[in-house]
């Protein structure tokens, strides 16, 4: 089959019932693939004879007539996702000889479902930004490209999981999103990612930034291929406290593309200031799109939308400084030598972490040093949960929210803003729901006048993944966005 | 809210960090920039609002108090930078 990487998750899964295709081709092409785009940087490690070999046991199985919801699909997983015998380095200079001995929960529900493993994406250095520029391993390239010939970002955290599948070096990818890191670089890279329900996907295995925050998520093509890998890498676990004991819905068969009568929540404080004409009207498109479909659009507020991004400067900070203090130079990762255990430890995450990394670090003590505790930490949790409260009141008079993902299309990598705060501004539209633990998916619904993509953020109740998929399915059918 | 290269200095000590002299200034920049950020929430009345610990609703879950897991030291200490037996190696601690 010559157009192999053309096809979708769905079409690659139905090709290979078929007899059309083998797991062993579709992986080799991918392989292929991912050597002609290695100049995107997208991979931090690749892994293509550990794909073969899963490629081949996946045709093995399918011949045995045992085919896994994910059976023979070539997949990238987020280098932040503990993965057995494969190096795992969170894109950070203190990790860069880790090899852990056992397997993330959501990498083995992936691989026991069939998902091939082609190697380990590229991200922002702990998860921490929204470019992938903070990466140890460097920058990652997007694969749109425009007139004036500059290189734009992917977006981040998960910018490498994201443009591998703009660039089809991956047919679908792992991500995590803690404050916008899955649907910013959706946005960005022109394709379809979901954030489900915190607690819905295993955080076992996956390495901490923010606990209260992060959740594992995926990236693909089209909305019915999240659909599929999301339910692969869902499900209750008992190794993480905070995953949830729900059974998990087969989201494929609830995306209907029926939403007559359900009513999608726009919310007005989304219209900020310096939005782009652009947004504006993709935003107002989607509603008409959404409106022709039988829905019934309700304009609502959530008043505190422009206070979730100082909150999760807080608290996120805050969890990371803990979450990281594992990083000593004892039990893993880099040791760097001092005069004593303090001196040994304080250049070991001296010369171990990257600028952001420290920065977040720094505020994090101070907010939750002896005096600031309650100003700020306690604060921050109170204001969460009335920013919580706001969506739940809101989710009593509609079933989804419609926003824009990003306040603007893809940066390039040179004019990246360099200030911190400026760059925390690209997630304003995806932290809220972050800090309420909502399901929100991105999808691209168009182009920019510089031809790049712009993404429409759906958001759902707490659980209702499915819900989020059908919405999603509605606008990606009425939009007819042109992949790469 | 502004702080001062000597708060950044008591900061970095409190998290082990090494922070070398010239870059302790942006960091001071950077930090103050932040704070001066997330101050918004002064504006907020949290007052009578209990602090989030979950955003679903969680319980603790409890099992029998048993080992279940365990016994293989090479295993665990396969990252470790500096080894003595079944142990993590540190630098001397007491004199």
């Amino acid at each position: 089959m010559s157009n192999a990487l053309d096809l979708t998750l769905a079409g690659a899964l139905s090709a290979m019932d078929k007899g059309e295709l083998s797991s062993v081709e579709l992986t080799q092409a991918y392989i292929d693939q991912m050597a002609a785009t290695k100049a995107l940087n997208a991979y931090i490690t690749e892994t293509p004879d550990i794909a073969l070999e899963m490629a081949r046991a996946s045709d093995a199985r399918r011949a045995g007539g045992q085919t896994g919801i994910m059976e023979g699909i070539p997949v990238g997983i987020k280098d932040l996702f503990c993965t057995k015998g494969t190096r795992t380095t969170a894109a950070s200079h203190i990790l860069d000889n880790f090899v852990p001995t056992y397997e993330s929960t959501v990498t083995s529900n992936l691989f026991s479902q069939g998902a091939v493993m082609l190697g380990k994406t590229n991200l922002d250095e702990f998860a921490m930004g929204s470019s992938n520029q903070t990466s140890y391993f460097g920058d990652v390239v997007n694969p749109w490209k425009t007139s004036d010939g500059k290189n734009r970002a992917p977006g981040g955290s998960s910018g490498g999981s994201a443009a591998a599948v703009a660039a089809k070096s991956a047919l679908a990818t792992t991500g995590t999103d803690t404050g916008g890191s899955i649907r910013q670089p959706a946005a960005f890279c022109g394709i379809t990612g979901i954030k489900p329900t915190y607690g819905r996907c295993s955080r076992w295995g996956v390495v901490a930034f923010a606990s209260s925050l992060d959740q594992p998520g995926c990236f693909g093509r089209t909305v019915e291929d999240n659909a599929i890998m999301l339910r692969a890498m869902a499900g209750y676990d008992p190794k993480d406290s905070t995953s949830i004991e729900r059974a998990v819905p087969d989201y494929r068969a609830q995306i209907t593309g029926n939403i007559k009568g359900k009513k999608i929540g726009i919310p007005k404080e989304y219209r900020v200031d310096g939005m782009p004409a652009e947004i504006e009207k993709l935003w107002q498109q989607g509603m008409d799109w959404l409106r022709d479909s039988g829905a019934e659009i309700v304009d609502i507020s959530l008043p505190l939308t422009d206070k979730a991004l100082p909150t999760y400067y807080i608290i996120a900070p805050a969890e990371a400084s803990s979450n990281l203090a594992r990083y000593d130079g004892v039990r893993y990762g880099l040791r760097v030598e001092g005069v004593d255990l303090d001196d040994m430890y304080a250049k070991t995450r001296g010369e171990g972490f990257g600028e952001e990394v420290k920065r977040r670090i720094m505020i994090g003590t101070y907010v939750l040093s002896a005096g600031y505790y309650d100003a700020y930490y306690n604060k921050a949790r109170r204001v969460r949960k009335m920013i919580l409260n706001e969506f739940l009141d809101v989710y009593n008079q509609v079933d989804a929210i419609l926003t824009p993902t990003t306040p603007s299309a893809a940066f390039t990598l040179d004019d990246a803003p360099s200030d911190p705060v400026t760059m925390y501004l690209n997630d304003v539209f995806t932290v809220p729901a972050s800090l309420a633990g909502l399901p929100g998916l991105s999808l691209p619904a168009g182009l920019s006048s510089e031809g790049l993509p712009l993404g429409l953020q759906v958001l759902g109740k707490p659980f209702e993944e499915g819900e989020v998929l059908n919405v999603a399915s509605v606008l990606e059918a009425a939009a007819g966005f042109q992949r790469l | 809210m502004a702080i001062d290269r000597d708060t950044v200095t008591r900061v970095a000590f409190l998290a082990r960090l090494d922070i070398d002299d010239a870059q302790k200034d942006a960091m001071t920049h950077d930090l103050s920039n932040i704070l001066t950020f997330v101050e918004a929430l002064n504006d907020v009345d949290a007052s009578g609002v209990e602090p989030m610990t979950s955003v679903v609703e969680a319980y603790a879950p409890l099992r029998e108090d048993k080992v279940t897991d365990g016994g293989y030291p090479d295993k665990v200490l396969k990252n470790a930078p500096d080894r003595v037996q079944d142990f993590y190696a540190v630098p001397k601690v007491v004199e």
